[in-house]
């Protein structure tokens, strides 16, 4: 422990900024990032980009931070007091912790699905439709149609087109977190967070989960926190490793797992400790 | 037996034995209550009681049919007052404010007049409505009521929303949902079940009370639907007729009594079958 | 993936997306705010209640405290009809709420919180939830109900037999003779106090079980591990664990039994005498009110007003301080 607070000046600015800098396909960009609960400062200058139709993933142990910065790329913390966030982030160029930015909007170009399935107390169909007359009036054939769509988009279709007018609750927890899923992109975000969305499934579900956000990323840009390192491997492009509020390395997920350039990944990803 | 063992053993014994006697003793008055209420208020109830109106002294026959219309309008407008407040209160202790000084004050205070004496609540009708106005009303006494309904909805809506997960919020401000639209189509969604619960143990907390009504609403011998005057209603006219030397009076509010208490109670039973269902999900 | 790269095709462009969802939410804006205040409202209307019962009180109890000041506390006499002025004190209707509300929670108190460690400790599974049911019941039953059956049934009752078996009993015993002094009196302190007891008694019983039910199974359990007997467990561990909530739900009891009118206007007799006998009839603030309010005016009327003013202040002492009891108790679960 005191080893890892005296180094932590020392440590380099993580890659991201310096090796990979902004590519064109830049989706978000988070620059010099501070997060406070209170007064407690939760999140340390982080620096990092999100790449269109790349997943990335945000591994670590518990508290340390993945999760909150996950929240703040749509701003879920502004729900809570004495929660606040300082430096940019950078959605297509546009800054989205300036004053003035409109957070609903924001959440709809910026979906999230949470670490336990959270269907609506509604039908299916209701669960997904909700959403999206919020922002469109759309004729009952097209509602239809946009409805059909998402469920085929999470791959539960199937599984649900006979009974759409079932209560959301009575999916199994695997069907549920993909109607939440559909729900999700029901309403066409352009980045979809997933905060260790399946923490709470068995393994089938999870692998279909996995099998569905690969297919999700020819379309959106996706960033999945997971305490589960083969999860990570799976399913992601790129990796953040993080530790007490900061970033500590972020890569390619293949030299991420094969050559980490920081021994402290080396030891998380090996087990060595978390 | 070791001895020091079988002494307590023995005053063991004897808590039991008493534990078990008050609960037979209070089952029992209980009980007592709930027959006479029945054996009395049995005898008097027929048809009469609903189509005929209170009768004058000396009378040999008459009904209960305006108190049971005032008490019904009374008791329906009152909880149409105080149960939308008490559910838009109790949103702002459990959704907006939930993290603020503001609503640990109101919350405190909603708690003590959660138990504060109703007579007090018709005293301050009185002056504030009735003395205002320039007289006894149907509305001063729905007022009154409403007085009563609005903390006992706003503390169960607050409780039943705080049931509901924050994670269930997050999801649907996830979607770009705007704040009012969570907690009106999400969150009091799903604690439906809940806040209905708390509006029927209100109505039934204000279908019997008295002594808010004796002098905001007085009471009506004939058959009057004005709510802007004097309107009869069930507890006021129990009251009256209690303490009256004529048989048919004293009658009449065995059976008023009677249905006042099967109201409640079944006010209480659905109220507490819909909780269960809550709690079964 | 067929179906995706399809519905892709569908898609406006993200910019245009924006657009319109903009427009869709400018929509709500004026929803969203107006609700907002709206249930602000609603909350500030809770502190305006308890604002305007305050403020009406006291101007309506103003002309009283001008004609009487602080000696409306200790005078004894009630004339609202002598002429030129008014006599009126509070001394009678204080002394019967105190009164009334002491024996009936010297009652209640313990037959209530025996039942509901019979209801948490004792009782048979099977039993444990229609009691239970029925007391919560029996809780909700109108206040005026136990006043009419204390007026019919149990006060003809206790004055036939039990009042003159006491009075034999005590008599000739100083201080008891005098407390249980006749004759028989079918509108007396007495009577109005245990119906009192028995309209608490429910109340009690369901607040004393819910505290209960807030001592950790473990904590029992390893009492009972112990070869602890189960009175020693409720007082070594349930009521040390539970008291300061018990004591909250007890005063919120007394809170309820000094504030309750029907339960207790037909059968005490309103009387502003003060005698010394509980056989005797007396009153009590609120049933003073509830008498004479309807027939008052003037000086008369903003006196009855100045005893509702006391009586809230009373209540609302005894009431915060059973919450803050009650609230350290929830707080203790929560966290």
């Amino acid at each position: 422990m005191t080893d890892v607070l005296m180094q932590a000046p020392a440590m380099e600015r993580p890659q991201a900024s310096a090796a990979a800098p902004l590519a064109a396909s830049a989706k978000i960009d988070v620059r010099n990032l501070d997060f406070f609960y209170g007064d407690a400062r939760a999140l340390k200058s982080i620096d990092l980009a999100l790449e269109a139709n790349r997943v990335t993933a945000f591994i670590g142990p518990s508290g340390c931070g993945k999760s909150t910065l996950l929240r703040v790329l749509n701003r879920m913390y502004d729900l809570y007091p004495g929660q606040r966030a300082t430096g940019e982030v950078l959605l297509d160029g546009e800054n989205i912790l300036a004053p003035g930015v409109d957070v609903n909007l924001l959440r709809a170009r910026v979906g999230m699905v949470f670490q336990k399935p959270t269907p609506f107390p509604m039908t299916i169909y209701e669960n997904i439709a909700f959403g999206v007359r919020l922002y469109e009036k759309l004729p009952k054939a097209q509602m239809d149609a946009r409805v059909e769509e998402a469920l085929k988009g999470a791959a539960l279709w199937g599984e649900v087109k006979d009974k759409l007018g079932a209560s959301g609750l009575s999916l199994s927890g695997g069907q549920q977190q993909r109607l939440c899923i559909a729900r999700t992109i029901a309403i066409r975000p352009e980045v979809i967070l997933f905060d260790e969305p399946c923490s709470a499934l068995d393994p089938i579900s999870t692998a279909k989960i996995e099998e569905l956000i690969d297919g999700l990323k020819a379309r959106y840009t996706i960033a999945i926190v997971t305490h589960n390192m083969q999860q990570a491997a799976r399913v992601s492009d790129k990796t953040a490793f993080m530790y007490l509020g900061e970033l500590v390395e972020f890569d390619s997920t293949t030299k991420m797992f094969t050559s980490p350039a920081q021994q402290r990944t080396q030891d998380y990803i090996t087990g060595r400790f978390g | 037996m070791n001895p020091l063992y079988a002494a307590r053993r023995r005053r063991d014994v004897l808590v039991r034995a008493l534990c078990v006697a008050a609960a037979a003793l209070g089952l029992l008055w209980l009980g007592l209550i709930l027959w006479s209420l029945f054996a009395n208020g049995l005898a008097g109830l027929g048809l009469d009681v609903f189509t005929k109106t209170t009768p004058p002294p000396g009378a040999t026959d008459g009904g209960l049919a305006n108190a049971i219309v005032g008490s019904l309008a009374m008791t329906i407008l009152g909880v149409s007052i105080g149960a939308p407040l008490g559910m838009l209160a109790g949103a702002y202790l459990a959704e907006y404010g939930r993290y603020e000084k503001l609503s640990d004050v109101v919350r405190f205070i909603n708690d003590i007049l959660l138990s504060a004496p109703s007579i007090i609540v018709g005293l301050f009708i009185y002056i504030a409505v009735v003395q205002t106005t320039g007289g006894f009303s149907g509305y001063a006494g729905a007022l009154a009521l409403a007085v009563i309904v609005i903390p006992v909805v706003v503390r169960t809506t607050e409780d039943m929303l705080l049931l509901v997960p924050n994670q269930l919020r997050e999801a649907a401000s996830a979607l770009g949902l705007p704040r009012s639209l969570v907690i009106r189509r999400i969150a009091f969604r799903a604690a439906r079940a809940g806040v209905i619960t708390g509006v029927l143990l209100a109505t039934a907390r204000v279908a019997g009370e008295t002594a808010p009504l004796l002098f905001t609403a007085l009471s009506n011998q004939f058959w009057s639907l004005d709510m802007g005057a004097a309107m009869a209603n069930l507890p006021v006219t129990i009251n009256n007729f209690v303490q009256s030397p004529y048989e048919t009076w004293r009658q009449l509010a065995w059976t008023g009594a009677l249905l006042i208490t099967l109201a409640v109670l079944a006010l209480n039973i659905v109220a507490r079958v819909l909780g269960a269902e809550r709690k079964l999900k | 993936m067929t179906e995706i790269a399809r519905t892709a095709l569908t898609r406006a462009s993200p910019a245009q997306e924006t657009a319109s969802r903009a427009r869709a939410l400018a929509a709500f804006k004026l929803g969203d705010s107006t609700f907002y205040w709206m249930t602000r409202l609603a909350a500030l209307a809770v502190l305006g209640v308890l604002g305007g019962i305050i403020l009406t009180l006291v101007i309506g109890a103003w002309p009283a405290l001008q004609a009487f000041g602080a000696d409306f506390l200790w005078t004894q006499r009630w004339a609202p009809q002598l002429q030129p002025d008014p006599v009126l004190g509070a001394l009678g209707p204080i002394y019967g709420t105190l009164l009334t509300s002491f024996i009936a929670m010297t009652i209640a108190a313990p037959v209530g919180v025996g039942v509901a460690i019979f209801l948490t400790e004792l009782c048979p599974e099977s039993l444990r939830r229609p009691v239970g049911m029925a007391i919560e019941l029996l809780a909700g039953i109108p206040s005026i109900i136990y006043g009419m059956w204390g007026f019919f049934v149990l006060a003809p009752f206790l004055t036939d037999h039990f009042q003159p078996a006491m009075i034999r009993l005590f008599d000739g015993v100083p201080v008891l003779g005098a407390l249980f002094a006749g004759p028989p009196s079918y509108l007396s302190l007495f009577n109005a106090s245990l119906v009192l007891a028995i309209m608490v008694l429910p109340f009690i019983t369901a607040i004393a079980r819910d505290v209960f039910a807030t001592v950790p199974p473990m904590l029992k359990e390893s009492a009972y591990g112990m070869g602890c007997t189960t009175w020693e467990v409720v007082r070594n561990v349930v009521i040390p664990y539970t008291r300061v909530g018990l004591i909250g739900g007890l005063m919120l009891g007394l809170g309820r039994a000094l504030g309750e009118t029907m339960a207790v206007t037909f059968i005490i007799g309103n009387s502003f005498k003060i005698t010394g006998s509980l056989f005797a009839p007396g009153t009590t603030i609120s049933a003073a009110i509830a008498s004479e309010f309807a027939e008052s005016d003037g000086v008369h009327q903003s006196a009855l007003i100045l005893l509702g003013l006391l009586l809230f202040v009373l209540t609302f002492f005894v009431l915060a301080a059973a919450r803050l009891m009650l609230r350290r108790i929830e707080r203790r679960q929560g966290g």
